[in-house]
Parts: C-alpha cells; structure tokens; sequence
C-alpha cells in the first residue's frame, strides 16, 4: 500500500519537474543549412506548459472515462473520438446564440417534426419488431423502415435546405440555445451517455473483437455527421465564436481593467503576457476543479461494492453471471458513464478552443492517443490514467519538436537540395505517429500493467 | 434505345465501380478472415499493411519507370507487385517475431491482441507516410480504357459512353486470379489443408503433428500478399493516398463479418455485398430513371439515398444488422 502509494508521488513529481524544466530552461539547437530560428527542445516559456498542462487535464478526464470502461469493466471501445465530438458538438448547440432568422415554422420548427418523425419511425419498427412474428415480421419492419426513411427525408430535406440558405457565409445553421457555457458542460456528457446507450443497446454482449469494429464505425459516422449536416455546426465550415465558460474573462477585457493593470505594474509584468497566463491558469483551475471531482467519484465507485462487482465481472463474465450479476446491464451501465465523462471533456475542449473543428476529431488523435495513456499509465488505475495522460500529451507535443531537431541536425552535413534530406526533415508529424506506436507496443509487452499497476 | 441509355449508365456508374471495389475490399477482406481465422484476432493494423505494400510499389513501379521498363497496355505497377509483397511479407514476419509470437506464447487474450496490432498499425502509418509522404499519387500509366466512352457511343449511337479503365479490368481479373490460386492452395495443397486444420481445430491440429509457426508464416505471407495486391489495385484505380487506407478497415472488416469471420468464400460474397450496397445507395440514380421515366414521373431531386460522406455508414448498418440477427454471418463463420 504505502509502497505503491510511494510510486505515486515519485512518478508524479518526476512528471512536475519535466513540467518545471519545460517552464525554467530555453534550449535551442541550430544545426547547419537550417532555419536561423532553430529547433527547440525545451521552450522556457510558462504559456507553452500551460497550453500543454490544459490539454493534459482534459485528456486525463478522457482517460478516466475510457479507464472506467477497459479498466474497470474491460470493454474495448474504439468509438472515443466520437464521444468527445459529440461534447464538443453540445457547446455549441447550447452556448452559441440562436440564428434567430431561421428559428420559425420552415425551419427549426420542421426540422424539429422531421426529428420527431425519425425517431418515432424507429420506435414504430421496433414495436413492430415486437408484435408481429416469422415473415410479417421480416416484411412489416422492412416496409416501416423503408417508407418512413422517405417521409422523413421528404419533411427533412426542405428544412435544411431552407436554413443553410439562409446567410451561408457567416450562419447557415441553427446556431444554439445561448445558454452560459457552462451548462453545456453536461449537456456535452448527457449528449454522448445517450450516444452511448442506443450503442451499447445494440453492440454491448457481442465478442470483444466486434465490439471494437463496431464502435470504430460509430465513432467515425458521428464525425461524418458533424462535419457535413452544416445546418448542425456548419460543418467544415467550423462553428466559432463559442463563448468562454464562467469565470474566465477574455483577454482584450482583462487588458482594459483597472485592476488589472494596477496588478501588472505593482508586480512589474507586461499586461499582454500577464493577460494570457492569467486566462490560462483560470482554466486550469477550472479543468482541475472538474479532475479532481471526477477523480474523487471514480475512486469512490472504485473502492465501493459496486468497483468489486465490476471488476468481478471483468475477471469472469461467467462465474458472476452465475453469482447473479446482470453482465449487459452493468456492461451497458459503464459503457454509458465512461462515455459520459469522455463527452464532458469535448464540451469543456471546445468552450476552451472557442470554436469547434470536426475535421479535427481524428481517431489517432482522440482514439488512440486516450487508449495509450491509459495502458501507459495502468488499466484500472484511475490515478494511472492522470499520470498516462500528463505523460503521453507531454510527449506527443514534444517528440514533435525533438523529431524535427533531430532530423534537422541528423541532416545538416546532406545536401541542402536533396530529396531525402526534405523528406527526412518533414516526416516530424510521422515521428510522432511511430513514437507512439513504439511506447504502446513497449508497454504492452513489458510491462503490461503500466507505470502505476492496479491494486 | 432507352432503356439501352439506362443500362450503359447504371453499367457505368454503379455495376463496374461496385464489382471493382467490390473485388478491393473482398481480398482485403480474405487477408483480415485468413488472419482472423489462425491467429485469431481482428488485425487493425491490415489498411495500413495495405497502405504500406502499396508504397512499396509504386516505389518499385517509379524504379521501373525511371529505367524504361514498362509493361505495354498494362500499368507498370503489375511488374511491381511481386516485390511489394516479399519486403510486405519479410515485414509482415519480422511484426509477428517481434509483437506477436510473444501474445501467442502467453496465450493472451485476443482483445490485448487487438491493441497491439492498434500499436503496428501507428508504427506502419508512421513509416509509410515517411517513405512516399501524405500527397495524392497517381502511378497507373499504360492504356486508360479497355473500352473507350467516344469509340462506344460512335460505334453504336447510344447517348451513353461504355466506359472500362483498364485499372477496373485490371482489378477483376487479378482479384479471380488470385482468390482462384488461394482456393486451390487452401483446399489442394497439404499445406493450405494444414492451415485449414489449424484454423478449425488448433490442439487437433497440434496433435496430428502440424507445425503452428510454420502454418502461422504461411498465413502472414498470404495475408500480406493479399494486403498488397488489394492496397495497389486499390491505389490504381481510385489514385494512392496514405491516409485512405485507414478508413478502408470498417468496410473490409465488415465485409469479413458479414461473410463469416473466417470463412474465405463469405470474406468474398461480403466484400461485393456491402461495395454494391454502398454505391447503390449513394449513386445519384437521377441519371438512369431519366431515360426510363416518363418526362411526368420524373422526381425533382437527385434520389440520391444517401450523400457519398455518409458510404462508411451502409458498411456499418450492414455490419450491426448481420451482428444482431446473424451473429456468426451470411455463410456460418467462427463462434460468436
């Protein structure tokens, strides 16, 4: 106990301190027939770390989610990245002000009853599925299904068609509800615990492997959808202007306060700077606050009769199923609060971006990378999933720059107009990609526990 | 006439693309069932294997080109495909040493499997788009069509142009070529018989004295040369880009579901299902109706079912739906 306990805090320091020298130490390379700028290794600059340490907060509220349902309940999703979509999806549904102009009977009024048609066509067809038996069956879902996709698309298409007429360059959707953008925080998680449940209804209970292949396809669709129904989120046209969450005030308006600017000079800092560390550290506070709580449930659900059952589950399906264990529902259950937290991190990520970018919502990015920190920092382990996550975010944002300063100094005596040295010293983002591959396959096999093992 | 208009277009636009790619994804689909079938796992890492192979030869094919070597009407890429699959399959055997063989050893369960065939996947993402870069390539070169649109619509005064690209031809014929040699080697050879055996029962196998890593090689060699083949044809016909190749999985591995995972002849019959099935539903079929719909009947619309961003989606109801109701596939495929 005090052992691992121990290792805890020695892991976590050693983490601060890389944290520390990244905040302290300017080191820079200059190979030659480079860019005169150079290459960093280490930044020196407190806004660097604290961009890094924003998204490792939020990455590690991702991991605790994805830790819940592997390593509590071992389900392999591969759907995570359309989970976080689908929060980021609920700030601006929720934050960003209505489009007032399409907001009548053409337009959000009908796509309201086309909604309501769809999903009342699939509720028909599953009573349907229900009552009716043998080829009645077959013939009766088919036809519902069949007819009602056309009545939907009939009432469906007019209606988009109508509000991504309207204003195209800077509107062309729906825009949201205007609340604050805090409230789209669990909107976000209640968003994707929905998702979450008609997947698990239908994928939860087949073997690990479909699982997987199921929730990549889902994940993908979701990000399909928001980057091409524009009159959701403008699609690729990226919703901006997502407003910041209470309290964080923006920079112009802490650069015109008073208070402020008495601040900056009594402790002689520039106020531009100052502006900007100080609405990052806000966040931090903010996404901290969020960590902690969620860090202080899971240990508690860990830790409760309710952890032992999961975890029962996880070692033997069968012998607690015979133990009386209803194996779906709890798979169902973790499912949906795994996911929950995972939409709760994209809401808070796009009140922090400003803005949402569904192009951005890649499976390495937002899949695979999550998978990673919870394998590297211990399955199970919910402050394994925290340390996996500062950790692999750390890296992945610096092996990029050590990638290119590497390349660059290994390069520097080729000539400058050769093919390979470009190829070489553009394949920085590729570095990334294999170091990670690399760090996976390393943990997996050697120490397939993790930096920090489960109790 | 019209209706001869109507079979021309859909011959152009649903029935050639569909059976293409249809051919693509059913030799994709028989490495990730071979794979599936003797190492029994879900291989993630099989778009990039594909993406991977595929730069190889257009490597060799630039090779090729660059000396003057080419192969007349065909695309230089065919002479390439040998060498693309033996350094796919050195790679392939060198990933199995040093990942796999170990999980095999332990016994581990094949969801760990999973996630370590998600670590080669990164690795080999990585290295590909290192070696030929992240851009769109075009490397098909010989003759572009076997059957020409101008030369049909002159000969036969049809408003409609039969069009067949040679890379289409290329990709069916080689496709029957190549399942036709791996059924005959599957169900001929002793060694295809062994595979089979160990697939169907590993400790009978073991028992009657088959070799597992021998059989476990063989399958890697074949599964990477159907990667390659299915990654290039791929790459030939649509134009290469690394990316691509990741998004082609969901696709593949339903159509392995679909057939039954497994089961070659199902990874076949599921690869055209679900490429029909997608290119049916995304097709503007406004084009066809036009010559066979009276001027009155004729819908404003493009009735397009679905739009094109949205073709992963047929793949993925098709995949849920034969889950649900018929969990083991079409044709009966390994347990559930």
């Amino acid at each position: 106990m005090t052992n691992s306990r121990n290792r805890t805090l020695i892991l976590f320091a050693l983490m601060g301190l890389l944290l520390l020298l990244e905040g302290t130490v300017h080191w820079q390379v200059h190979p030659l027939n480079a860019d005169a700028s150079g290459y960093t290794i280490l930044s020196g600059s407190w806004n660097v770390v604290l961009e890094i340490v924003l998204m490792c907060l939020l990455s590690a509220i991702m991991a605790l989610g994805v830790n819940l349902q592997w390593g509590y309940a071992g389900l392999f999703s591969t759907g995570i990245v359309g989970f976080v979509a689908l929060g980021g999806l609920a700030g601006v549904l929720v934050s960003l002000p209505p489009v007032t102009a399409v907001w009548n009977a053409a337009g959000v009024g009908r796509l309201v009853v086309a909604l309501l048609t769809g999903l009342g066509v699939v509720g028909l067809a599953v009573f349907a599925y229900g009552h009716l038996k043998g080829r009645a069956r077959t013939w009766g879902v088919t036809a519902i299904l069949v007819g009602g996709f056309f009545l939907y698309r009939a009432i469906f298409d007019p209606a988009v068609a109508y509000i991504e007429a309207n204003d195209p360059a800077a509107a062309g959707n729906i825009g949201g509800l205007g609340l604050p953008a805090l409230v789209a925080w669990p909107a976000g998680a209640l968003m994707a615990a929905a998702a979450a449940w008609a997947i698990g209804k239908t994928a939860l209970g087949l073997r690990s492997d479909y699982l997987a292949i199921a929730t990549l396809g889902i994940g993908e669709i979701i990000v399909a959808v928001m980057k091409n129904e524009d009159w959701l989120d403008r699609g690729v046209k990226n919703a901006t202007q997502i407003p910041r969450p209470w309290p964080v005030p923006t920079e112009v308006s802490l650069q015109e306060s008073q208070r402020f600017l008495d601040f900056c000079a009594n402790w002689g800092l520039n106020p531009v700077t100052a502006s900007t560390i100080a609405v990052q550290l806000l966040y931090a506070l903010l996404f901290t606050a969020v960590l902690l709580l969620i860090l202080w449930a899971c240990e508690l659900a860990l830790n409760s009769p309710w952890g032992r059952m999961m975890r029962a589950i996880r070692d033997n399906e069968t012998a607690s199923g015979a133990m009386g264990k209803d194996v779906t529902k709890r798979h169902l259950q973790v499912f949906i609060l795994g996911a929950a937290i995972c939409g709760l991190a994209g809401a808070m990520l796009v009140t922090r971006d400003g803005q949402l970018v569904p192009s951005s919502y890649t499976p390495l990015r937002f899949t695979f990378t999550i998978w990673l920190m919870v394998i590297v920092g211990g399955s199970g382990n919910n402050w394994g999933s925290v340390l996996g996550a500062f950790l692999i975010w750390y890296l992945w944002n610096k092996v990029f720059d050590w990638g290119s300063a590497a390349m660059w100094s290994a390069t520097q005596y080729m000539d400058p107009a050769s093919g390979l040295k470009s190829a070489l010293t553009g394949s920085a983002e590729q570095m990334r990609t294999i170091v990670m591959g690399v760090i996976l396959l390393v943990v997996l096999r050697f120490a397939p526990k993790g930096l920090l093992p489960e109790k | 006439m019209d209706f001869l208009n109507a079979l021309v277009a859909l011959l152009n636009f649903v029935v050639i693309p569909a059976t293409a790619y249809g051919a693509q994804l059913a030799l994709g689909a028989l490495a990730a069932t071979l794979v599936y079938g003797v190492l029994r796992f879900s291989n993630f890492a099989l778009g990039d294997t594909m993406a991977f192979g595929a730069a190889v030869v257009i490597l060799f094919t630039w090779w090729f080109q660059s000396m003057g070597i080419s192969f007349g009407p065909l695309p230089t890429a065919i002479l390439a495909l040998p060498f693309g699959i033996a350094a796919m399959s050195a790679v392939a055997l060198l990933t199995d040493r040093t990942v796999y063989r170990y999980y095999r050893r332990v016994k581990a369960k094949p969801v760990i499997v999973v996630i370590a065939s998600m670590g080669v996947m990164f690795i080999m993402a990585g290295i590909t788009r290192m070696i030929i870069g992240v851009q769109e390539i075009q490397f098909a070169d010989g003759q572009k069509f076997l059957i020409d649109p101008t030369w049909f619509r002159t000969e036969t005064g049809l408003n409609e142009g039969l069009a067949l690209r040679m890379t289409q031809a290329i990709t069916v014929v080689t496709a029957g070529l190549v399942v036709w040699a791996l059924f005959w080697f599957l169900n001929r050879t002793r060694t295809g018989k062994s595979m089979r055996a160990y697939s169907d029962n590993e400790d009978l196998a073991l028992l009657s004295g088959i070799n597992p890593e021998r059989v476990v090689a063989i399958t890697w060699i074949i599964a990477s040369g159907l990667a390659v083949i299915a990654g290039t044809l791929y790459g030939l016909d649509k134009s290469y880009k690394a990316f691509n190749y990741f998004a082609l999985l969901l696709p593949i591995f339903a159509a392995a579901v679909v057939g039954g995972l497994g089961n070659p002849l199902g990874a076949i019959a599921g690869g055209f299902l679900i490429a029909y099935s997608e290119i049916g539903l995304t097709y503007a079929w406004k084009k066809v109706a036009s010559y066979i719909l009276p001027e009155s009947l004729m819908p404003d619309g493009l009735m397009q079912l679905l739009s094109t961003e949205y073709k992963f989606s047929v793949s993925f109801a098709i995949l849920i739906i034969v889950l649900l109701f018929k969990p083991t596939g079409i044709f009966k495929g390994k347990a559930v």
